[in-house]
């Protein structure tokens, strides 16, 4: 735990704890994990909808004549592809490849570019971006994090929801970005339909005086507040990585198996932080590969930092792990050797010093049924 | 929140009950709140011999996995087996189909060391 002198507080705290959820340390935020149960809010959010605060989550702007190509030396994704209002996946590594955050990137402007990045990584995203900036001020880098409240608007429901709650607003398509309102004071609201839990769903920024009013307009359309519980074992059905946990220093996004938003061979593209590295891993061969592993018994929840054995040897350990409340298994990620990640093939998990039989997986652990 | 007089409470959140010279054991109500959704039971298996204090089961939630305390010393004669197929009943009836295991308790008087009705009320309250 941080120390409580230096947690951060998001601007819909005393609205969380006013709705009596049980709040949490995270990332060095002080949140909710739950508010009526992590069961319930996941099955809300896979059958209807559920909204979770993400004011954590830090955002960033990035303008100027240079945006484009100081963007593309800094990520991994080809950023040049995206037409203004869309947005994609992508990450930014150190010079050996490492992981140093995930993140989305929209295309607000013709040279204006909108972040959203992980909440535990802020303060070293920003120094590494700040200190890989060009010298002749062509790039203008904005940190807008403690400008914005954030809320998530997740499930099958959100787009009438959307619609009830911003009657006649711009609803953009899946991955893009759209303003949701006139702008506030300092900053414009804007609507993204991005999410972390593999269904439809829009992630809103608003100006942090206006999230407790969202947020309490939301509650009253029949939103389910959710907490950072089921956001992870939402997250976790569909094989999205964790920064932190999936995702490290010590980890490419090539053995994390993220390999499509890297675009290494794009002449377009050219050089980025960690290319040369990927290149060099790539012919070497990859020293591990992220793995889903689902257990194939009646067992305990899966968690981080189990061991996962082949033939009575440790392979490797779970980076990720939860009993997946749609599916009702333990289901865990673990980074293993690339000879042992094939799907089908047997292993075992150790819980409290017992073996349970598990095999390697397919994702998404959760695919949604057919209609 | 549900503290039964006829009980005897550890201020880890286990109770017992005595009938005769067996001794049931299960986890409070306030325990199965702050626990929420339980999803696996591991009791004991019988004939453990367990420790006052020290850890004789495992109860997990989707979030977090949570030792259980026995509050007495002494020898375990019976699990629950519903909790494996029904590890929910630990939520919906703490005190009844929810109990984990029974035992014969090896040191009578470590009963008076544990709470009573009153006193683990005040505790949690």
């Amino acid at each position: 735990m941080s120390d409580p002198a230096t947690l951060k507080h998001s601007p819909l705290e005393s609205t969380h704890i006013a709705c009596a959820a049980r709040m949490v340390e995270f990332g060095g935020w002080f949140m909710p994990v739950q508010y009526s149960g992590i069961m319930d809010e996941h099955r809300a959010v896979r059958s209807a909808s559920g909204m979770f605060d993400i004011s954590h989550m830090g955002e960033v702007t990035v303008s100027g004549p240079g945006a484009l190509a100081w963007l593309e030396s800094l990520l991994t994704n080809r950023v040049g592809k995206l037409a203004i209002t869309r947005g994609q996946y992508t990450l930014m590594l150190d010079e050996k490849g490492g992981v140093i955050d995930d993140l989305i990137i929209y295309r607000s402007g013709e040279s204006e570019y909108f972040l959203v990045i992980n909440a535990a990584c802020r303060e070293v995203d920003l120094e590494w971006m700040r200190s890989h900036l060009p010298k002749d001020g062509s790039v203008h880098l904005t940190d807008l994090g403690n400008d914005y409240a954030a809320i998530a608007l997740q499930g099958p429901d959100s787009e009438r929801v959307l619609q009830e709650l911003f009657p006649g607003c711009e609803v953009p398509k899946r991955n893009g970005i759209a303003p949701l309102a006139e702008g506030g004071e300092r900053v414009p609201s804007l609507v993204a339909r991005t999410g972390y839990t593999g269904e439809d769903g829009f992630e809103l920024f608003v100006p942090v005086a206006e999230g407790v009013s969202l947020w309490n307009k939301m509650v009253a359309a029949g939103v389910k507040p959710c907490g950072l519980g089921a956001r992870d074992t939402l997250r976790l059905e569909m094989g999205y990585p964790l920064n932190g946990s999936d995702l490290s220093r010590d980890r490419t996004p090539l053995e994390a198996g993220l390999g499509k938003f890297v675009s290494l061979d794009d002449p377009e593209k050219g050089d980025f932080s960690g290319r040369e590295a990927l290149v060099a891993q790539r012919s070497a061969g990859l020293p591990s590969l992220l793995t889903p592993l689902k257990l194939t018994i009646q067992g305990p929840p899966l968690r981080s930092h189990y061991a996962v054995l082949f033939e009575g040897n440790v392979v490797g350990e779970t980076c990720s792990g939860a009993l997946s409340p749609s599916l009702g298994e333990g289901v865990a990620m673990a980074y293993l050797p690339p000879t042992l990640s094939t799907p089908g093939t047997q292993l075992e998990i150790e819980v409290r010093g017992r073996h349970y039989a598990a095999s390697v997986a397919v994702l998404p652990f959760y695919k949604k049924p057919a209609l | 929140m549900n503290v039964p007089a006829d009980l005897r409470y550890a201020k880890t959140h286990e109770w017992i009950r005595t009938e005769g010279d067996t001794i049931t054991v299960g986890i409070t109500d306030h325990a199965q709140a702050e626990l929420t959704d339980i999803v696996y039971a591991e009791p004991p298996k019988v004939g453990t011999e367990v420790k006052a204090g020290a850890t004789a089961a495992v109860v997990e939630s989707v979030k977090a996995a949570s030792d259980i305390y026995s509050p007495l010393s002494g020898t375990v004669t019976e699990v629950n087996a519903e909790l494996a197929a029904n590890p929910a009943l630990l939520n919906t009836d703490p005190f009844g189909q929810g109990w984990i295991y029974k035992m014969k308790a090896s040191n009578a008087a470590e009963v008076d060391v544990l709470l009573t009705p009153e006193a683990y009320t005040a505790q949690i309250s």
